[in-house]
């Protein structure tokens, strides 16, 4: 993620000295999975797809296979779930998100549940 | 205790210094004319009730027969009526309009057969009245006060005629002008009760004797009865009920309910013909099994034509478990839909339709269209509609079908079935897999919520019922569903406030069958009206009530955060007007009030097995019991 913003900055102002480079990179913030915890729940994204990203109304989010290119993209102009523009939410805010949603745990296979495995056996 | 006698006497105390001073004030007064106005001259109390209204609750009831007793009242054939047409039940909320009824039922009556059920709102009497009929197949008597009970009870009223569910309300009236007092009787009377929720009833009477009385009540049952089924009404005079019968005793007419209507022979030949030279035919079904015979009749016609059925949500109509339930393979090429609303429209259930897909429509409704209220939905596409009863036409449809089928036909469609038990096999193992998501989340994922049900209930004789679609259908997709009384289905028009009373109501029809009663039950639906968990308690009703506690009503969660981010306002302000936190709501604590067996919040998925346990064991030694669970908001 903070390799991503580095090599942003970089391209974008390639033409600044590398100490006028130093200080911009020093000017981004870390991404923060607890901030974007707290984005998470305020913006109601568990309304849809649920507390740990297990999905709901809306897609599952775990585990995320996009990248935060993408992920950024698709917020801020999704096909199916409301949109969430720049002006609502900045990248800066979906990076943290994004980092939140990485963070959370990948839920067992249904095989090795047994309540789940037995369902899938049981005969018609 | 206390308090509640301190209480108690507080606001007779009130009500006596109210009386006092409104006393004081008629003595004083003096003729308008003769009184000039005088600038800041006392007023009464507003908050003072009129005089009509203390006297209503504070005095002993008016003496209505001065020096006699009525030894045989109106009311008391009015039971005879309602005896003669089977009601098990009639759920109440008392009200003066229909007192003299009251009082038959529980004495002359002796309050059996019909048992009259205590409610706390007459939206929870309707609702009972609606739960009860989708297991029993056959209606529940519901009495409301007039025109105020009937408003209580509109809602629901709404709702079983979306549902196509039989109801029989009656509601009292003071007809007559001349003799009804002033003050509640005048609030409660009209020259048209019926008006008030005539665009959803099936029929309404208003009879002015009892040789009408027996007639409305029989007609009416019958009217409910016939399909399509919906709720009726009747009107009943106050002063009926409480005169002496005459001499002569009103004949009851025999209740002789008349075959429904089935399709038309050409019409379902031609049907027929069509599903039998279908490549990918496919079956939905809405409201189509009435009867376990609905079922059985559903799944013949599905094996010879091995043909996929969409089961719909509304009633169950096909196995779950069936290697042909569900939407099958590929785009269909004949759609043949069975009591679903509006016709299925190309989303219903999901199925895939092809372009130049022939439709066959059977439908009761095409019998039955009417109102202000668009419960009807859009006019359907069809290339055959059969204005009959589904269920009625299914043995006519079974037959044809395997007259036109030939040896060589049937051989072809038994590969076609093997790929669609194929895609149901996938479906199933999919459902499993998706159920695994989120399985160890606190709030507990309500697919989780479902397994840990299952697992417990599946050797019972269980019904569900409560709607799915708000826990996302997880039990649908996770039990087996494969007796008529499994499940209910949903509220018929979407409105909340059905769900806690209908499971009550259902849950009652299950009892004397030995079965066990499961509701998932929402946490907005059950605010509505929370006393009908006393009412399962009075009555001592079995029901294993599990919350789907998500704080929320998060449908509108969802809609209200999807209206702000249209607008490019975000959706951190969804939540107002639409949760229901700060304070949370402890259902445990709920249950309890009304003297349930109450345990929860239970947030870790872990602790949820137990607690299941626990319940269950209450609700199989005959009582109701409630957990609160905190879920995950679908």
């Amino acid at each position: 993620m903070f390799a991503f913003f580095v090599g942003f900055v970089f391209s974008c102002f390639s033409w600044w000295s590398p100490a006028t480079i130093a200080v911009v990179v020093a000017q981004q913030p870390p991404v923060d999975a607890q901030k974007g915890k707290e984005l998470y729940l305020k913006y109601s994204c568990y309304a849809c797809h649920g507390y740990d990203g297990h999905g709901g109304a809306g897609a599952r989010l775990v585990p995320l296979a996009m990248t935060v290119e993408r992920f950024t993209a698709y917020v801020h102009n999704p096909r199916q779930m409301p949109p969430y523009t720049e002006k609502i939410l900045s990248d800066a805010q979906l990076a943290d998100l994004f980092a939140y949603i990485k963070s959370l745990p990948v839920s067992p296979a249904a095989k090795d549940i047994p309540l789940l495995s037995r369902i899938i056996n049981q005969r018609p | 205790m206390a308090n509640a006698r301190e209480n108690s006497l507080g606001r007779r105390r009130f009500l006596k210094g109210a009386a006092a001073s409104a006393a004081a004030l008629v003595a004083n007064s003096a003729p308008i004319s003769a009184r000039p106005q005088e600038a800041g001259a006392a007023r009464p109390n507003p908050a003072a009730p009129p005089n009509a209204q203390l006297a209503a609750d504070t005095e002993p009831p008016p003496r209505r027969v001065a020096s006699r007793l009525v030894e045989r009242p109106g009311s008391d054939f009015m039971v005879d009526v309602i005896k003669s047409l089977g009601f098990e039940y009639v759920a109440a909320n008392p009200g003066s309009s229909f007192e003299g009824l009251h009082e038959s039922i529980i004495n002359y009556g002796d309050n059996k057969l019909p048992e009259l059920l205590t409610c706390c709102h007459e939206e929870s009497s309707v609702a009972m009245a609606h739960g009860y009929a989708k297991i029993e197949g056959k209606p529940m008597l519901s009495l409301v006060h007039g025109n105020i009970g009937l408003q209580h009870a509109s809602m629901a009223i709404y709702n079983a005629y979306a549902d196509r569910v039989p109801v029989v309300v009656i509601a009292g009236n003071w007809r007559d002008a001349g003799t009804r007092n002033n003050g509640v009787n005048s609030y409660h009377s009209a020259q048209d009760m019926a008006l008030i929720v005539r665009d959803y009833v099936k029929w309404d009477d208003e009879p002015a004797s009892l040789t009408a009385f027996a007639e409305s009540a029989v007609r009416a049952y019958k009217i409910a009865m016939t399909p399509p089924m919906e709720p009726v009404l009747l009107v009943i005079d106050h002063d009926i009920q409480l005169h002496a019968m005459g001499d002569a005793r009103p004949r009851i007419p025999r209740l002789t309910m008349p075959s429904p209507p089935a399709g038309e022979p050409g019409a379902v030949r031609e049907a027929a013909r069509l599903l039998v030279v279908a490549e990918n035919p496919r079956i939905n079904a809405g409201r189509a099994a009435r009867t376990p015979n609905g079922i059985a009749l559903l799944v013949e016609l599905a094996e010879l034509l091995q043909a996929p059925v969409n089961g719909g949500g509304d009633r169950v109509n096909f196995p779950s478990r069936h290697p042909l339930a569900g939407s099958g393979t590929g785009a269909g090429d004949v759609i043949l839909n069975l009591e679903v609303q509006g016709g299925g429209g190309p989303g219903f259930g999901g199925a895939a339709r092809g372009a130049n897909a022939k439709t066959i429509n059977i439908s009761s409704l095409e019998l039955f269209i009417k109102s202000n209220l668009q419960d009807f939905q859009h006019m359907p596409d069809a290339d055959i509609v059969i204005a009959a009863d589904a269920e009625a036409t299914l043995p006519a449809l079974v037959e044809e079908v395997r007259r036109q089928l030939t040896a060589d036909r049937k051989r072809t469609l038994q590969e076609r079935g093997k790929k669609i038990a194929d895609a149901h096999h996938q479906a199933r193992v999919a459902a499993a897999e998706a159920a695994a998501f989120g399985w160890e989340s606190s709030p507990i994922s309500l697919a989780r919520l479902s397994a840990e049900l299952w697992a417990q209930i599946e050797r019972e004789d269980w019904s569900l019922v409560s709607w799915q679609g708000f826990v996302s259908g997880w039990p649908g997709r996770l039990w087996n569903f494969d007796k008529h009384y499994r499940y209910i289905g949903g509220q018929g028009a979407g409105a909340m406030g059905y769900g806690a009373p209908a499971a009550v109501g259902a849950a009652l029809a299950n009892r004397k069958h030995g079965r066990l009663s499961i509701s998932i039950q929402t946490d907005g639906d059950l605010n509505y009206a929370p006393g009908v968990l006393w009412t399962a308690c009075h009555h001592q009703i079995p029901l294993l009530t599990v919350m789907h506690n998500n704080r929320a009503y998060h449908q509108e969660v969802m809609f209200i955060q999807q209206m702000a981010s249209q607008r490019n306002r975000g959706g951190d302000r969804a939540h107002i007007g639409t949760t229901l936190r700060d304070p949370n709501i402890d259902y445990a604590k709920m249950a309890q009030a009304y003297g349930m067996y109450g345990e929860g919040p239970i947030s870790d998925p872990k602790a949820l097995a137990p607690a299941i346990t626990r319940a269950l064991d209450r609700v199989k030694r005959g009582e109701p019991a409630l957990i609160d669970v905190i879920t995950q908001p679908r």
